[in-house]
């Protein structure tokens, strides 16, 4: 069964378009992650999703219906911004005034225990730390006992122990049958967690794959070099030659600088670099995009690159 | 409605841990009462009965455009309220929890021009009249309502803050306020009729004593009424239509 689903969903921002005709379809017992860099168009999304947000043109559903419907929000969990929890309420009251809206909602006592925070019940959110706040927003997804949860990064700025506790529970909602669609610019995060990933990148969607899939191209690195020739070397996913270095990106740059050493061949000036994930992206699905700024200008430098 | 009382409550909650916004509304015209009306027309029964109903008018009126003008305004910008855009019931009971809280504080800044008036001054006023003044006052709440909402869906908060003061003390000024009914210097007679003030105080007028309305003001005040209503939903729409469409 489909739980949220975008079909061809696009959303401009005046002359900026966020989002170009994403498909997109979340499915009972899932965990997605949707993965991209800021500014990608996950948040976007997350939007059309909740009903904040209408597309421009294309149609989002939320269990079969209008996300701007209440009904339709009935069982979704979503995630406030944790600067906008109202700080002179009580962590206690703002669980309440959420749950008022649900039929059943979990007693306030567990899932405040779920989410590690339950002897801050008395506390005025606006003097909660940073980590507190953040936990607190994802606690309130939950309280509704929701089949969906929309989670919009977060363990953005957590520390460790804090990322794990909320990450364990987020496990134990999905092990319970919860579908969750996260949102990540961790791979990290969304690796520990998910196992289908979709990535998005300029509003569009680039992959939607397993993690396994996924890591094999974003794991990519870029090894240059100076040499006249080169033997076959094992991983490489596009050779490209800028202003006579050799750039190679590769699965697994180990293998390959070992490779090119046993082989004997003559070369000068190695360099191993890891790739952005745009980086990545952009090269592996072959746009012609111009280099994000502060990256390296040599994926697309040199002409159309040769794609694997 | 059992979630606009829940909206209500909470919205209640944020403002009353934040006392001072609470006495703000209710300091002005207290502190007017006592250095106007008392001195002046404390010994007058029915004198201080009307000032006391002007002080209330006036009450009602700065409490409205604060509290929606700039509380509305500063809601705006917190990211709290499009979250509670997703909760299952869309904006309706947020809004008419906001006015049901609204209503709630108006009443309350007005206890101590009530007090001062009962205790400071001759004021009287049989329990019918008392009763009446109270539905009066939600009456008039509503242009001053509107006018915080139309300030409060169109400006950020700072400048709202500065448009709310901006208005309000010339609508009470103009509107005949500080003087007993007909009372006032000449050129305020002649404009006050066309504020939505002095149709307010008129009401209120009549509610507690003996007086007869002025049909023009009453017929202003529904023009403002109309006026603001629809500047309200104008400001109300464009914003949903920036942050939520």
């Amino acid at each position: 069964m489909t739980l949220a689903r975008a079909d061809q969903a696009s959303r401009r921002y005046g002359d900026v378009l966020a989002l170009d005709r994403v498909d997109l379809e979340v499915r009972a017992g899932e965990l997605v992650g949707l993965l991209g860099p800021n500014g990608a168009g996950k948040s976007t999304l997350m939007n059309l999703l909740v009903g904040l947000r209408r597309p421009t043109s294309g149609r989002v559903e939320l269990f079969g219906g209008d996300p701007r419907d209440p009904a339709s929000r009935r069982q979704i969990g979503v995630t406030p911004q944790e600067t906008g929890l109202p700080g002179t309420l009580r962590v206690g009251e703002v669980v309440d005034f959420v749950s008022a809206h649900y039929p059943d909602p979990v007693p306030r006592g567990e899932l405040l225990d779920r989410f590690g925070i339950g002897d801050l019940v008395r506390r005025q959110t606006g003097g909660l730390s940073g980590g507190q706040r953040r936990r607190l927003a994802v606690a309130l997804a939950f309280v509704g006992r929701p089949r969906l949860v929309l989670l919009d990064e977060p363990t953005t700025g957590l520390d460790v122990t804090a990322r794990h506790t909320l990450w364990d529970a987020i496990r134990a909602f999905h092990d319970d049958g919860g579908t969750v669609l996260l949102s990540s610019h961790y791979l990290e995060e969304v690796e520990a967690l998910a196992r289908r990933v979709v990535v998005i990148g300029q509003g569009r969607v680039l992959v939607d794959d397993t993690v396994d899939a996924v890591r094999g191209i974003v794991g990519v690195r870029r090894v240059s070099l100076v040499a006249d020739e080169l033997p076959e070397l094992p991983g490489v996913v596009r050779t490209e030659r800028i202003d006579g270095r050799l750039h190679l990106l590769t699965t697994d740059s180990d293998e390959l600088v070992r490779a090119l050493v046993t082989t004997g061949t003559v070369f000068t000036d190695l360099e191993v670099r890891p790739t952005s994930l745009e980086e990545a992206f952009l090269a592996i699905t072959g746009e012609d995009q111009p280099a994000i700024e502060g990256q390296p200008a040599t994926a697309t430098a040199g002409g159309r690159p040769t794609t694997v | 409605m059992q979630l606009a009382l829940v909206h209500a409550r909470y919205q209640l909650l944020e403002v009353i841990r934040i006392p001072v916004a609470v006495f703000g509304s209710a300091f002005f015209p207290a502190a007017a009462m006592i250095f106007f009306v008392v001195p002046f027309a404390g010994d007058d029964s029915a004198g201080a009965t009307f000032a006391t109903a002007s002080m209330v008018t006036f009450s009602v009126m700065s409490a409205n455009i604060f509290q929606y003008g700039v509380g509305v305004a500063e809601d705006r910008a917190q990211p709290w309220n499009p979250y509670t855009r997703t909760l299952p019931a869309g904006p309706a009971p947020r809004f008419a929890g906001r006015v049901l809280a609204g209503l709630a504080l108006t009443y309350l800044s007005l206890i101590p021009v009530a007090v001062i008036g009962a205790t400071l001054t001759a004021a009287q006023l049989s329990p019918a009249a008392f009763l009446l003044a109270l539905g009066a006052v939600a009456i008039i709440s509503v242009p001053f309502t509107l006018m915080g909402l139309a300030i409060g869906y169109s400006l950020p908060s700072k400048a709202a803050i500065v448009v709310a003061q901006v208005v309000f003390l010339p609508l009470a000024f103009g509107g005949g306020l500080l003087s007993a009914p007909g009372d006032a210097p000449g050129f305020i007679e002649t404009i006050a009729p066309f504020l939505p003030t002095r149709g307010a105080a008129e009401l209120m007028w009549a509610a507690v004593g003996d007086y007869a309305v002025e049909p023009l003001a009453l017929i202003m005040l529904g023009v403002w009424v109309v006026l603001l209503a629809t500047l309200a939903a104008w400001a109300y729409r464009r914003d949903e239509g920036r942050r939520f469409s």
